[in-house]
């Protein structure tokens, strides 16, 4: 199906999500900021999704995400011809692939948007993996630049005060890291005010997320996939709560005049793992087919799911705690118990797990989730074995079979 | 070689070849705990002033059933191997397991391990990730402590300064005597060969490291005296990697013409390397230690600081080439890998990259190509 064809058919364009075209016209803004930082003075500081930007935010550093680039690359469908030139570079075709695109795309300005703004500086956090760090490294010595790596310490089974105290007083490297890089003072009242927005922006991505509690739901995680951008991206700015506003407006409006994102509504799943961007669009089709509506995810909720460690009063100080206990930075079981908490709230009737070979943190330890999700929920789940970026490793046929599978079971229930 | 020297010799191999034999046979004869842990990172000094002891867990190679359940295949060999190990009950004789944190892999295998392993006790020691640092060094030496307070409850033993210090002695003992095999080598590369230098350090990891200290210092003083046997003519080559478990490797590298005279691996000279300053603080020495010892690439010392340090062993140890020897799916040394062969090729120092595999055969085209590099050099 060709996209005039897409977009002549009444019943995709009443479903399809109007708020995206002001999304996309903030993103827009955003990238060419970025992209002419170099005329406007300003400084761009890469970033990983998982680290505190709001500390940069509050110094005017213009947050770039290599981690949504490589998003990019994936849902171009650009990704493969990208992990191919990093190979030529020396890295495995085993490693994670958003790093692989990341790193191939920098010398030859490569990817939808012709590469990244050049770094002024790096800041690494450690809180989603360790490829992160190994990922920063090579840019740092691409590029040439300062590095600054955040240490956060893995919750196993919890978070000891040493680990604490060790991220509070890094916290305030990082502060010292980004006066000596912008050579301003840094401004610890703005940091509150960008903390109070940030904040806020996860509040209301939440709500919207919240919608889908509405049986049928307005929107899919397929579209919290497309509208995850400004809550990474730009979190703790204005632009970003008013943007979840007018998105919770729209959905709030949708559930009221009845508009489901697919149009029978019949079963609806729970996902777990980053998307395979590549085949966000089939994949969205298929269940839409089969009548069933992906609800909730793991990977869109994370990002407010840091709400609960901060303290809206004092921002700086609940910094540490924040980002040290994301979503990915605990044991597998705390991880697998928001699972089931997730399956009970949004009232699903199936899992679909994305066992994703790019990222060992999120997949290893999905094989016991999956069991625990049978034996807790009494669930069926299906598991796909894939990627985020490389489509090599994807099989359609195979994939397509295994969901009607699925479904069959889900559907016999 | 004098007979005492093969005796000891014999001895380490027929250890490294069946450790868990020899773990059993130490627990049923001292009635001590015996305390699995993975990497070169796991506080072993701490481990040891229990007076139990410290077991290193490799993969033992046997074939992948009960872990597929639990890890995926794009995990290394390490992290399923030892899962199929613990699962299929060949690591019943521990008392618990220490697990330092690593990679990405290991750390998850923590969770997984916790949850299904079915053994004692399971501690995580949360080490630093970034160790240039001060605040890091500190940090290093909280865990430390905190560490200590949790394996006293674990093993239901005091575990006092002192005894960590005296632990320290040994194991300071240990290294400076692999690091005297290590430098003995560099001059005479037949005296000890790979295989058996890596069932000696394999030895440090999982015997009795008194019994195993006795040995190694009559092993080493032995040594002096075959100093001026011929050496062997063969291509210096360096190792450098992760973990090492295989002796054939060492075999295959010898009949192709090649000789390891040095090594930067886990299961070599990055566990052998620094001392434990023993007039300080005891926490604060083991965590200077490990913050300075050669370092891994699943942490942080400096953007250049193992490139310089593999440069820097080619130099001094006059090596003709270096032969990298990767796990499958080690993301850490693969990420580092390009800038570090850059650096050889720059200097123009031969070098060869092996992927091994848990299947991987040390036969065929392994050792095709490890002939056609040696041949080259």
């Amino acid at each position: 199906m060709t996209d005039q064809n897409r977009s002549s058919d009444p019943d995709r364009e009443k479903r399809k999500i109007k708020s995206a075209k002001k999304m996309k016209e903030i993103m827009t803004e955003y990238y060419i900021e970025a992209k002419t930082a170099e005329q406007t003075g300003k400084k761009v500081a890469w970033i990983t999704s998982g680290g505190p930007v709001e500390p940069l935010i509050a110094m005017d550093v213009i947050p770039v995400y290599p981690e949504n680039h490589g998003a990019m690359i994936g849902a171009s469908k650009m990704g493969v011809d990208l992990c191919e030139k990093a190979e030529q570079m020396g890295y495995s075709r085993d490693l994670c692939s958003y790093a692989m695109a990341d790193i191939a795309c920098a010398p030859i300005n490569g990817g939808p948007i012709g590469g990244l703004p050049r770094p002024d500086m790096l800041v690494c956090c450690n809180n989603i993996c360790g490829t992160v760090l190994k990922w920063y490294e090579v840019q740092a010595r691409y590029f040439n630049v300062p590095l600054f790596i955040l240490d956060t310490p893995i919750c196993h089974t919890g978070f000891s005060k040493e680990a604490k105290e060790y991220v509070k007083r890094q916290l305030a490297e990082y502060f010292e890291f980004l006066e000596e890089n912008t050579g301003r003072k840094f401004d610890f009242d703005r940091l509150e005010e960008v903390g109070k927005l940030s904040l806020e922006g996860q509040k209301m991505w939440q709500a919207v997320l919240d919608t889908t509690l509405n049986k049928p739901s307005p929107m899919s995680a397929f579209d919290a996939f497309i509208h995850l951008a400004l809550i990474v991206t730009l979190r703790g700015t204005q632009s970003t709560v008013d943007y979840y506003k007018m998105l919770l407006d729209e959905m709030t409006e949708r559930v009221k005049n009845g508009i489901s994102a697919v149009p029978n509504e019949r079963y609806r799943l729970l996902w777990d793992n980053i998307p395979i961007w590549f085949k966000t669009r089939w994949l969205s089709d298929k269940f839409a087919s089969l009548d069933a509506c992906l609800v909730a995810d793991t990977y869109t909720s994370s990002w407010s799911g840091m709400m609960t460690y901060i303290d809206e009063h004092n921002f700086m100080d609940s910094l540490a705690e924040t980002y040290t206990r994301i979503y990915l930075n605990i044991g597998v079981d705390e991880m697998a118990q928001n699972v089931l908490k997730m399956i009970d709230k949004y009232d699903v009737n199936g899992v679909v797990l994305h066992s994703n070979r790019s990222c060992k943190p999120y997949s290893l330890g999905q094989y016991d989730t999956q069991r625990i999700i049978q034996e807790k929920a009494g669930l069926p789940t299906l598991m796909i074995e894939a990627d985020i970026v490389d489509e090599r490793n994807f099989s359609e046929s195979q994939i397509e079979t295994r969901i009607d599978a699925f479904m069959e079971v889900v559907a016999s229930r | 070689m004098d007979q005492g020297l093969t005796k000891i010799l014999e001895k380490f191999r027929v250890v490294a070849e069946n450790p868990g034999e020899y773990a059993r046979g130490w627990k049923k004869e001292k009635n001590l705990p015996v305390i699995g842990y993975l990497c070169s990172y796991a506080p072993e000094e701490i481990m040891l002033a229990t007076g139990g002891l410290p077991y290193r867990i490799f993969g033992s190679g046997r074939q992948i059933k009960l872990a597929d359940s639990h890890l995926q295949a794009y995990s290394c060999s390490l992290v399923r191997g030892a899962m199929e190990d613990v699962l299929s009950g060949h690591l019943d004789f521990l008392d618990g397991t220490v697990f330092p944190h690593t990679c990405d892999s290991i750390q998850r295998l923590s969770d997984i391990w916790r949850m299904n392993a079915g053994l004692g006790f399971h501690l995580d020691a949360v080490l630093p990730v970034k160790l240039d640092s001060d605040i890091s060094k500190d940090y290093m030496a909280q865990v430390l402590r905190r560490f200590r307070d949790e394996l006293e409850q674990a093993v239901g033993v005091e575990i006092t300064d002192e005894s960590i210090t005296s632990a320290a002695r040994v194991y300071n003992s240990l290294r400076q005597c692999l690091r005297t095999i290590y430098a003995v080598r560099r001059e005479n590369d037949s005296l000890v060969s790979g295989s058996d230098l890596l069932a000696v350090t394999k030895c440090s990891m999982m015997m009795d490291r008194h019994e195993a200290l006795d040995l190694l210092t009559e092993f080493r003083e032995g040594l002096d005296k075959e100093m001026d046997a011929p050496v062997s003519g063969k291509k210096r080559l360096i190792l450098a990697g992760g973990l090492c478990n295989m002796p054939d490797i060492f075999e295959v590298i010898e009949d192709s013409g090649g000789v390891i005279i040095d090594d930067d691996i886990c299961t070599g000279s990055r566990h052998v390397d620094g001392e434990v300053d023993l007039d300080h603080d005891i926490f604060e020495a083991l965590a200077d230690r490990y913050v300075k010892r050669a370092v891994c690439p699943a942490k942080h010392a400096g953007l250049y600081t193992r490139g310089d340090h593999l440069m820097e062993l080619v130099k001094s140890s006059q090596a003709d080439g270096v032969i990298f020897l990767y796990l499958k799916f080690c993301d850490p040394h693969a990420f580092d890998y390009p800038y570090i062969k850059k650096m050889l090729d720059d200097e123009g120092i031969p070098n060869l990259l092996l992927e091994l595999d848990d299947s991987s055969p040390t036969e065929g085209q392994f050792r095709t190509r490890c002939e056609a590099f040696v041949e080259m050099l």
